[in-house]
C-alpha cells in the first residue's frame, strides 16, 4: 500500500504539500502513490524561481518510460526554489518522494488556502486505501 | 468462398486455414457458414449487399506478367534532375540481403526491443551516419521525406521559440517540394512563411526561424554563418536542408551553428523509385532532445547489465502525449534507414569520400568543359549540381537534344538548365553530357577534374565514421555474415505470427514483392516527364480505381506517405472545403476517448481544436455525449475523427448515427482507416457516411511494415471534396482548390505501389472479401478459446468481435503481482512476438491474427497462452513466488539459460522450451528484459565504444 504520512496535504492531483513553518512557504511533490503508478522516473520539467502560479495550473511535467503527467500547483503562489538533484537524478523521485525527491517550494499567497487541501484520510479515500 | 478457391490459386495461399479448418473453426463458434457469422458480426445496415467491381483474380505468373509489362512502358532516362533525389548504386549484398529479404522488411516496429536488436543496431549505425556527418548529436531513425522533415523543424522550432504571430524564413535556394510541404504545414499551424534571400533575412520580433539549403537547389555552396548569427543574435534557431554525400567534403552545419540539419538518405543505397520510400533524417543538439519527432533509438541496458538498444523517450511520441506530441509520426522508414546506414557501413569513410570526390571532381571537370565551350556557369563553389545560364532559343536546344539522347536535364527556368550527377555517372556519360550543350553534338569530352572545386572555407576537416562499425565489413563475406547476425536476432514473420492488434501483420507475398527491385520501377526520378512514366500512369490509374471501389470513395490521392500523413492530409482537406464555403472559424475536431494517440496529434497538425467525446461502457462512441458536443460546437464544429471498426475491435452498430449527428451539425467525418482490414468486401467507409477515409496500404493491403516503415496512408474522398485533394508544385496533379502538398514526392512512396497492385489483382473481388470474412473468424476464434481464461473486453452482440480482441490482463496483478508486460514477455519465450500491450487499454493485450495465419499457427498461440495462464496460477495458488518465477525474468535468452549459474526455484528447460515445438523451432531473444529507464535517463543515441560491448561479453 502506498505511503501516505500523516504530517502533510494533499491533492487530487496527487501534489504531497509540506509546510515549513515559515510564512506560508511550503514544499511540494507528488505521493508514494504517483511515483507508483508512473514507474520510473525519467524526466522532470520543473518551472524557474521567482514564477507565479495560480492554483491548480500546471507548472511542470513529470515523464516516465512509457507515460507523461502535468504537475498541479496545489496552491497559488510563487515559486522560491525548484530541487536541483532532478535533473541529474530523477530516479530519486521514486526512491524518497517524500524527502529528496521534492519538486518545487512555493510562498503560498494565501496560507489559509492551505486548509483546503485534503487531509491525510481524505487523500487515502481518494485513491481507495 | 475459401472453399470455392482453387488449391493453386494465390488467394488460397494468402489465406492461411484451410477450407476444412474453416469448417472446423466455424463449428467451434456455433455458427453454420462464413455468411452467417458474417452477418452476426457486421450490422445489417452497412452491409455491402453486391459483390466488389473489380477484375476477376489472376494467377501470380500472369500479375508479374502484367506488372512486367507497366515497368517496360516506363522509361529509364538518365537522370541529370538533381533536386534532393540522385540515383546511386545499390550494393548488390544489401539488395539481397536487405531490401529483398523478408527476415528484415516482414519485421515490426521495434516495441518488442527484445527480440528486435539487430534491427535497432542497424538504425543506431544509420544515427551514427546521421549525427556524424551533420555535425549535430542528436539524431531520430528516420522520417518520411526531406520535405515532411522541414515542416517537422519547423514544428520544433515552433515549440522552442515563442512568439504570438509566428513567421518563418525559406530560402528560396531550397528545393520547391520542400518550400511547397513548409507552406502547407506552416497554413494550418498559422505561421508566415516567407520565401527569399537568406543572406537579405531580416530577423525581426516575431520570426522564430530559418530554413537554408546547402548545398542549394542550383548547386551552390553558401556561407552561412552570418546569417546563423544574425539568427541566434535575435533568438530564431537556423534548419539546414543538406546531403549527407555532400557532407563527406563539405564543413558540416553543426561546425557552424545550425540547431537542426534534415535531409534525404536516398543516394546512400536506395533506389530512386518515382519518389519513394527514402528515409529522410532529422539531427538537432542535444537541449531539443525532448522535442524531436519520430523515434529515436537511443543505448540502455538490459537486467543482467548488459548494452541493449531500444525506442528511447516515447513521451514525446503521439501514442502517449496525444494532442501534445511533438508530431503525429509514427512509421518512420526503417527498412529505408538500415540500408542508408549499411551502405556506409560497407563503404566506410574512406568509400563514402572516395564516391563523393569522384561525384564532385566529374561535374567540376564539366564545368570546365562547359566553360570551355563558352557557356556560362553560374556558381564556383558547387559539389554536385551546376546550372548554366544561356538564351531561351539555346536551352530548348540543349533540353531537346538532351532527350534524343536519352537524358533528362532540369530546367530552372526558361534560361537557366541545371546538371546534377550522382554515384552513376561515367566519364562517358560526362561525354554524352557536354555534346549535347554544343550545336552539332562535337565537344570534346571533359574529364574528371584533377583537384576539388571546393574553397578552402567550406572544406571538411573533421573526422567522421571513426566507430569501428564503418571499418569491419570491406568484404562480402564479411557484409554477408554481419546482416545476417543481425537478421537473426529480430523476430519477424519468417518465424512466428506477429498477432499485433491494430497494426494488420498479414502476408507480403513474395510475388507481391518481386516488382519493387525492378529498375523499371526503381529507376525514375519522381519529376521526370510524365510521358516517360506511362507504366506508373496506369498502376495509378488502376490503384486509384480499386481502392475507390473498396472505399466508395469518389477519389483517391496516393500522395501520402503514411497512415499519420493520410489523417494530416484528409484534415486539411477537410478544412479547405469549409473554408471554401466561407467557414473558415469552423475548427473544432471531436475525437473519441478511444482514438489512437496519432488522431489528436494529427488534427493539432492541421490546426483544429480537439474536443474529446466520451466513450460508453461497452466501449463505443457515447451518441448522448457526441449530440451534447456536437449541439455545443455546432458553429465552430469542423470534423470527427472516428475508427472504423472501432479501436476497441467492435462494429459499433450506432456508425450511420454518429456520421449523421456530425453532418447535421455541419462537420465531416473523418473516418482512420487502420481498420478496413474488417471492412473490404463487406462495408465500406463511403457507404457509411464518411466523407474521407486514409488507407494503411501497410496494413489491409499487403505492403510489409519493413521493420517501422514505409508505409503508404493514401486517402479517399467524397465527390464534394475532390477538387481540394493534395496537389504538387513540380508535378502538378490538376486540383483546381487544392489544401496544398502533404509529401515530397508526387505519388508518395510509388515504387511500393506495385505490391498493393498485385495483391488486388490476384485476390480478385471474392478473394479479398474472403481475407476479410477469414480474417474475422480467426480473431473470433482465438477470442472464442481464450475467453475462459482471459477476459475478452469489448464485444458486440452475441459476444463477437471484428478482426482482433482485447484481453484482459489487470486481473492478475492483485491475484499474482503479474503484469501485461510479463506476459508479453513470456510470450517471447514461446516464440511469439507479444500481441499489442496496453492499447488501447491500458493492462490489455490487443490480438490481430489477419487471414494469413494458418488454423494450427492459431492454435499455437492460444495453447501458448493457455500455459502460460497455469504458470500464473502457480503463483496464484503460492507454488511459485510472486516475484522470482518464469513470467517476471521473462524473457530468458539462451546466455541466461546455459549460463553455469542457476539459481532460480523452476527448471532451465521450463524458462528457454516451455512446449516441444520450442525445442524444433524458436527464435531466441537477444537480450534479457531492458531496463528502459536507465537509457531514457542517460540518453546514447549514436553508436557507444565498442569496449561496453567487450566488457559485457557480448
Amino acid at each position: 500500500m502506498a505511503h501516505v504520512p500523516d504530517d502533510l496535504r494533499y491533492t487530487k492531483d496527487h501534489e504531497y504539500v509540506r509546510s515549513s513553518g515559515s510564512a506560508g512557504e511550503i514544499t511540494v511533490g507528488i505521493t508514494d502513490y504517483a511515483q507508483g503508478e508512473l514507474g520510473d522516473v525519467v524526466f522532470v520539467n520543473l518551472p524557474k524561481p521567482g514564477d507565479t502560479l495560480d492554483a491548480h495550473q500546471a507548472f511542470g511535467t513529470i515523464e516516465a518510460v512509457k507515460a507523461v503527467a502535468d504537475l498541479y500547483a496545489p496552491v497559488a503562489g510563487e515559486v522560491v526554489s525548484v530541487n536541483p538533484a532532478l535533473e541529474d537524478d530523477p530516479g530519486v523521485v521514486n526512491r524518497d518522494p517524500y524527502g529528496d525527491g521534492w519538486m518545487i517550494t512555493l510562498r503560498a499567497a494565501d496560507p489559509a488556502a492551505l486548509d483546503g487541501l485534503l487531509t491525510p484520510e481524505a487523500y487515502r479515500a481518494h485513491i481507495g486505501g | 468462398m475459401p472453399d470455392a478457391a482453387p488449391a493453386s490459386s494465390f488467394a488460397a495461399r494468402h489465406i492461411g486455414p484451410r477450407p476444412s479448418d474453416v469448417g472446423a473453426m466455424l463449428e467451434a463458434l456455433g455458427y453454420p457458414d462464413l455468411d452467417a457469422l458474417m452477418d452476426a458480426v457486421v450490422p445489417e445496415s452497412i452491409r455491402l449487399r453486391r459483390p466488389l467491381v473489380l477484375p476477376a483474380a489472376v494467377s501470380e505468373a500472369e500479375a508479374l506478367a502484367e506488372l512486367a509489362a507497366m515497368a517496360s512502358q516506363n522509361q529509364r532516362f538518365r537522370s541529370y534532375l538533381g533536386m534532393g533525389y540522385s540515383d546511386c548504386r545499390v550494393p548488390a549484398v544489401i539488395q539481397r540481403n536487405i531490401l529483398e529479404n523478408p527476415g528484415w522488411y516482414t519485421a515490426y516496429t521495434p516495441y518488442q526491443p527484445e527480440i528486435a536488436q539487430g534491427r535497432l543496431e542497424a538504425l543506431l549505425n544509420f544515427q551514427t551516419v546521421v549525427a556524424d556527418l551533420t555535425g549535430l548529436p542528436i539524431t531520430n531513425a528516420s522520417l518520411l521525406d526531406e520535405g515532411t522533415a522541414a515542416a517537422e523543424a519547423m514544428a520544433l522550432t515552433l515549440g522552442a521559440v515563442e512568439a504570438d504571430a509566428p513567421r518563418f524564413l525559406v530560402d528560396e535556394q531550397c528545393h520547391p517540394q520542400t518550400i511547397a510541404v513548409v507552406r502547407t504545414r506552416a497554413e494550418s499551424r498559422g505561421v508566415a512563411v516567407e520565401v527569399g534571400d537568406p543572406f537579405a533575412f531580416r530577423f525581426e520580433p516575431g520570426v522564430v526561424g530559418a530554413l537554408v539549403q546547402y548545398p542549394g537547389t542550383d548547386g551552390a555552396i553558401r556561407d552561412f554563418r552570418p546569417v546563423v548569427e544574425r539568427a541566434h543574435a535575435a533568438g530564431a534557431l537556423v534548419t539546414v536542408a543538406t546531403d549527407l554525400l555532400a557532407l563527406t567534403l563539405l564543413t558540416p552545419p553543426g561546425e557552424w551553428g545550425a540547431d537542426i540539419a534534415v535531409g534525404s538518405a536516398q543516394r546512400f543505397g536506395v533506389p530512386l523509385g518515382y519518389g519513394g520510400p527514402h528515409a529522410a533524417f532529422f539531427a538537432t543538439r542535444d537541449e531539443h532532445k525532448r522535442a524531436v519527432p519520430g523515434r529515436l533509438i537511443g543505448v540502455s541496458r538490459d537486467r543482467e547489465g548488459r548494452p541493449a538498444l531500444r525506442m528511447a523517450l516515447q513521451t514525446r511520441e503521439q501514442h502517449i502525449r496525444r494532442e501534445r506530441a511533438t508530431s503525429n509520426i509514427c512509421t518512420a522508414q526503417v527498412l529505408l534507414a538500415v540500408i542508408a546506414g549499411m551502405y556506409a557501413v560497407y563503404h566506410g569513410p574512406e568509400g563514402l569520400r572516395a564516391i563523393a570526390r569522384a561525384v564532385h571532381r566529374r561535374t567540376a571537370g564539366l564545368a570546365e568543359a562547359l566553360r570551355g565551350l563558352g557557356m556560362r556557369v553560374l556558381h564556383d563553389a558547387f559539389f554536385d549540381t551546376i546550372v548554366v545560364e544561356t538564351d531561351g532559343p539555346t536551352a530548348a536546344r540543349i533540353h531537346q537534344a538532351a532527350r534524343a539522347k536519352r537524358m533528362n536535364l532540369r530546367s530552372l527556368s526558361p534560361t537557366r538548365i541545371g546538371v546534377s550527377l550522382d554515384e552513376t555517372t561515367t566519364d562517358a556519360d560526362l561525354a554524352d553530357l557536354a555534346a549535347v550543350f554544343v550545336a552539332g553534338g562535337a565537344a570534346p569530352a571533359p574529364a574528371m577534374a584533377a583537384e576539388d572545386a571546393i574553397p578552402a572555407a567550406f572544406r571538411r576537416t573533421s573526422e567522421y565514421l571513426i566507430h569501428p562499425v564503418f571499418h569491419r565489413y570491406r568484404s562480402e563475406t564479411e557484409m554477408l555474415r554481419y546482416l545476417h547476425r543481425l537478421e537473426t536476432r529480430d523476430l519477424s514473420l519468417t518465424s512466428a505470427m506477429i498477432p499485433l492488434g491494430s497494426c494488420t501483420m498479414k502476408l507480403n507475398a513474395t510475388t507481391e514483392m518481386i516488382p519493387v527491385t525492378w529498375p523499371g520501377f526503381g529507376g525514375l526520378h519522381p519529376f521526370a516527364p510524365l510521358e516517360q512514366a506511362a507504366g506508373y500512369r496506369r498502376l495509378f490509374d488502376d490503384l486509384e480505381a480499386w481502392l475507390a471501389e473498396i472505399t466508395g470513395f469518389a477519389r483517391i490521392s496516393l500522395q501520402p506517405n503514411a497512415g499519420s500523413q493520410g489523417e494530416y492530409a484528409g484534415l486539411v482537406v477537410i478544412r479547405a472545403w469549409h473554408r471554401s464555403r466561407g467557414d473558415d472559424q469552423r475548427d473544432v475536431c471531436l475525437i473519441p476517448q478511444s482514438a489512437h494517440g496519432t488522431n489528436p496529434a494529427s488534427a493539432v497538425m492541421a490546426g483544429l481544436r480537439v474536443v474529446v467525446v466520451k466513450t460508453d461502457a461497452q466501449g463505443n462512441v457515447d451518441l448522448d455525449d457526441l449530440r451534447r458536443q456536437a449541439e455545443a460546437h455546432r458553429d465552430r464544429l469542423a470534423a470527427l475523427m472516428v475508427t472504423y471498426p472501432s479501436t476497441h475491435g467492435v462494429f459499433e452498430a450506432g456508425i450511420r448515427d454518429i456520421c449523421r449527428i456530425v453532418h447535421e451539425h455541419g462537420g465531416q467525418v473523418y473516418m482512420d482507416g487502420a481498420n478496413l482490414n474488417a471492412q473490404v468486401g463487406l462495408c465500406r467507409p463511403g457507404d457509411i457516411g464518411a466523407d474521407v477515409c486514409h488507407l494503411n496500404l501497410h496494413k489491409t493491403f499487403c505492403i510489409p511494415h519493413g521493420g517501422g516503415g514505409p508505409g503508404m496512408g493514401p486517402i479517399g474522398v467524397a465527390e464534394h471534396l475532390a477538387p481540394f485533394l493534395p496537389d504538387h508544385p513540380v508535378v502538378p496533379l490538376g486540383f483546381p482548390q487544392s489544401c496544398g502538398t502533404i509529401s515530397a514526392a508526387p505519388w508518395g512512396s510509388a515504387s511500393i505501389l506495385p505490391i498493393s497492385w498485385a495483391y488486388i489483382r490476384m485476390m480478385g473481388p471474392d478473394g479479398l472479401t474472403d481475407a476479410t470474412r477469414v480474417a474475422i473468424l480467426s480473431a473470433n476464434y482465438i477470442a472464442h478459446r481464450l475467453r475462459a481464461e482471459f477476459p475478452v473486453l469489448y464485444s458486440g452482440p452475441g459476444g463477437l468481435i471484428a478482426h482482433e480482441c482485447i484481453l484482459d490482463i489487470r486481473p492478475f496483478k492483485s491475484k499474482a503481482g503479474i503484469e501485461v508486460e510479463d506476459v508479453a514477455k513470456r510470450l517471447i519465450d514461446y516464440g511469439f512476438h507479444p500481441p499489442t500491450v496496453s492499447f488501447p487499454v491500458a493492462g490489455t493485450l490487443m490480438v490481430e491474427p489477419t487471414e494469413s495465419e494458418s488454423r494450427e499457427e492459431l492454435d499455437r498461440f492460444v495453447d501458448a497462452m493457455l500455459a502460460i495462464r497455469e504458470e500464473i496460477r502457480e503463483i496464484e495458488s503460492g507454488e511459485a513466488p510472486r516475484d522470482n518465477n518464469v513470467l517476471t525474468h521473462a524473457p530468458h535468452t539462451l546466455d541466461v539459460v546455459a549460463a553455469d549459474r542457476w539459481d532460480r526455484p523452476y527448471s532451465r528447460e521450463r524458462a528457454g522450451f516451455p512446449t516441444p515445438e520450442t525445442r524444433a523451432h524458436k527464435s531466441w531473444p537477444a537480450v534479457s528484459r531492458i531496463d528502459g529507464a536507465y537509457g531514457d535517463r542517460n540518453l546514447v543515441c549514436v553508436c557507444p565504444p565498442i569496449e561496453e560491448y567487450a566488457a559485457a561479453g557480448a
